[in-house]
């Protein structure tokens, strides 16, 4: 099981880790949420856990419990623009359905 | 699924907490904060249930600072370390403000046109200084209402501060401990607090007659944002003129005039200011004065008598509200709304003078003392962050226009000066000349109308537009502006769907130092660049003359020349090729004339060599009739 960080991803966690000077790596889950089931989960880590499973992009470190791992299997965290938003964007393949806010989606 | 951003640790998991945020209204007079709870904004009080702080700090020797009402009995005690309105001495040296510092007992130390200091028993204090000391009392009323410290705070300025008096408040705050999330203009203030934000656009009157300044604001509300287009007023009237008109007639009533001390004229004085206050809700009021010395005065005081004592005060400042419609450009008639602010516009009579001059009720219905604290309190709710997105008002607004050149070379605007930011703005525009392929377009920053008086930002090109006739093309111009005043501008041709795009960052583009020392440095290198460019021009010319020389070697060397001179002619040749390649320009321009003295016999001779074979075989009347025919 396996995920992946595009080039552009990459390159924002890294300058989003330096300009905040400290944590570990960035963290992906899921979380029960919204309207529709499952939410994403994107944020720093400062310390995993023993059971958390790290992948390393560039140096780059992601951590995911393995419940969510599950959830993310062959997911493509991607950092894109569109229109005058930019943020992250998870391509995961597992995605049955997506709510309409956006928030939330259900595999 | 929309975007996301990374989050703290754990934060994702759970609820954002909502962050505290309060509106404060620092004011000459007196001061206060708001903020947001539920919903509603109010304005907090203290302990004693006082929402108004009196600006007035105390200074004492080896103990803390008094704010406040503490401070008040401070101005008589001890009026040298006792220190009020400090307000109109932010931001300003010491040469402005002589006039006023002269009518205080305060010792003022400046040196040159620094802001000056006010000399107390607890070392020099600076105007900012003291704001900061009022602004700490207040943020920690609004922790302790909202349980911790703020993160974040608006405060209010009046809408004419300059710059300095800007900076000068917001690092008031900045001592305050406080995080600053914005500086809101007094009027607006009021307006937001109005909700005319939330209503549609128009142009509105802020009155506001405090307790020692008076000020008017037109404010024009267009697109979510509140520009102040022009305020007037008179820094040296307010309610407590007011109350001084009434006082002065009690006591001429009275016959004790001139022979009362200190301590009885500020006894007459919140007598003044009671009977006043109580008369703007009764008809008549009875006022009881009793000095220090036993002398007893009493009488009736009706609302007319009151009226009539204030009435020439409240004319002075219908003279600034002319004066700023007229700045404005603006007609009674197209104003929507006058809003009041203030204390003493609770006197009736303030609000008859106001509404029959812009003849229209002016509102009163949100407490006139509180309102501009309140306005700045759900400004600094939605800035911090505890509103959703939709709600979002009086955003950064971009300060000059952004449009593009236009045939003539003239500026069209897309996006005018004031548009709130981020926004994407399009419009199309079209091909001049019949099968034009390519477009340029020019993105420039200003407000005039040619192009030359205008900042030019960045220049690109479109092309493969489709030939067409002239006018028929489509081409959408989209500007867009993201959040952090980033430009970027593409053009698209509809029918081809061709497309190019450039990114600009207006407000950053060169930084004062930058600018500074590009022009520095074109006056230290002027004399480089222009050697540079004399020895490049040489070079150019040492390149012609080889290759000519060369050229007519091949043709004619063998014909014309003997191999003396030939064998001349190419070392002068090679001296030269040897030098271009050297940056000597005086010894190169030396070589070229050289060669060209040299080989001055063999252009003589290839002249005469070509003249003579054009000539050969013919009459010189061939050459003649050919002229004729």
């Amino acid at each position: 099981m396996a995920i992946t960080l595009t080039d552009a991803a990459v390159k924002h966690v890294r300058g989003f880790l330096d300009k905040r000077g400290k944590g570990e790596g960035l963290r992906l889950g899921v979380k029960t949420s919204g309207c529709s089931g499952l939410a994403y989960v994107l944020e720093v880590f400062e310390q995993a856990d023993d059971s958390d499973v790290i992948f390393e992009f560039d140096e780059i470190k992601v951590a995911i419990d393995p419940k969510s791992l599950v959830y993310l299997d062959g997911t493509e965290l991607d950092y894109r623009k569109e229109g005058l938003n930019e943020g992250f964007k998870f391509n995961n393949p597992n995605e049955q359905a997506s709510c309409g806010c956006g928030e939330s989606f259900t595999v | 699924m929309s975007l996301l951003q990374i989050s703290e640790p754990g934060q994702s998991l759970t609820k954002p907490p909502r962050r505290r945020a309060a509106g404060i209204d620092l004011g000459t007079t007196h001061s206060l904060v708001a903020t947001v709870r539920a919903g509603q904004a109010l304005a907090l009080s203290d302990d004693d249930g006082n929402v108004l702080l009196p600006s007035v700090v105390r200074y004492r020797q080896a103990q803390p600072v008094l704010v406040g009402s503490a401070a008040l009995d401070g101005q008589i005690e001890d009026p040298l370390n006792t220190l009020s309105s400090v307000k109109r001495f932010m931001g300003r040296g010491l040469s402005e403000v002589d006039r006023l510092a002269q009518q205080l007992p305060y010792q003022f130390v400046a040196e040159g046109d620094e802001m000056p200091r006010i000399h107390t028993v607890a070392g020099d204090i600076s105007p900012v200084q003291a704001s900061a000391e009022i602004l700490r009392v207040l943020a920690e009323r609004a922790g302790t209402a909202l349980g911790g410290e703020l993160d974040g705070v608006v405060i209010t300025v009046p809408a004419y501060f300059d710059d300095a008096q800007r900076q000068a408040t917001s690092d008031a705050a900045k001592i305050a401990g406080l995080q600053v999330l914005r500086l809101l203009s007094e009027p607006t203030a009021a307006a937001v607090a109005y909700g005319l934000d939330q209503g549609a656009a128009g142009v509105h009157v802020v009155y506001d007659l405090g307790g020692g300044t008076f000020d008017v604001s037109v404010l024009r509300f267009s697109k979510g944002v509140f520009e102040v287009l022009a305020t007037a007023g008179n820094s040296a009237l307010g309610g407590d003129d007011l109350d001084r008109a009434i006082a002065e007639w009690m006591l001429a009533e009275a016959g004790f005039a001139d022979d009362i001390g200190h301590a009885d004229i500020r006894r007459v004085l919140a007598l003044a200011r009671q009977a006043k206050e109580s008369l703007s809700d009764e008809e008549e009021t009875r006022v009881e004065l009793v000095l220090t010395d036993g002398r007893v005065w009493s009488a009736l005081l009706s609302r007319s008598q009151c009226q009539q004592l204030i009435r020439p005060l409240i004319e002075q400042t219908l003279a600034p509200c002319r004066l700023a419609l007229q700045d404005a450009g603006v007609a009674l008639s197209e104003i929507s709304e006058v809003l009041m602010v203030g204390g003493s516009t609770r006197v009736p009579l303030v609000r008859e003078l106001v509404g029959e001059f812009f003849s229209c009720q002016p509102h009163i219905d949100i407490d006139p003392d509180k309102v501009v604290a309140l306005g700045a309190a759900i400004q600094a709710d939605i800035l911090i962050g505890n509103k959703p997105d939709s709600d979002m008002l009086l955003l950064d607004v971009i300060p000059l226009s952004l449009g593009l050149e236009t045939m003539g070379g003239l500026m069209e605007k897309v996006i005018p000066k004031n548009t709130t930011i981020p926004v994407v703005r399009a419009q199309e525009f079209t091909t001049y000349k019949d099968g034009q392929t390519a477009l340029s377009i020019h993105v420039l920053q200003g407000e005039r109308e040619l192009i030359a008086d205008n900042r030019s930002l960045a220049r690109f090109e479109l092309r493969g537009i489709p030939p067409m006739v002239a006018g028929s093309a489509r081409i959408r111009v989209s500007f867009q502006v993201d959040a952090d005043g980033l430009l970027s501008v593409s053009a698209r041709e509809e029918t081809e769907g061709v497309e190019s795009h450039i990114q600009i960052k207006p407000s950053y583009g060169l930084t004062d130092d930058e600018v500074e020392s590009m022009l520095r440095d074109s006056l230290t290198y002027a004399r480089e660049d222009i050697d540079q460019r004399r020895l490049r021009e040489r070079q150019l010319e040492a390149d012609q003359t080889l290759e000519a020389l060369a050229a007519a070697l091949m043709t004619d060397g063998q014909r014309l020349l003997d191999d003396d001179e030939r064998q001349q002619l190419t070392q002068a040749a090679d001296v030269l090729r040897q030098l271009r390649a050297g940056d000597d320009e005086a010894a190169l321009q030396q070589a070229i004339e050289n060669l060209e003295r040299e080989s001055a016999t063999f252009a003589q001779r290839r002249m005469d060599d070509s003249i003579r074979r054009a000539l050969a075989g013919h009459d010189v009347n061939d050459f003649l009739s050919n002229d004729n025919a």
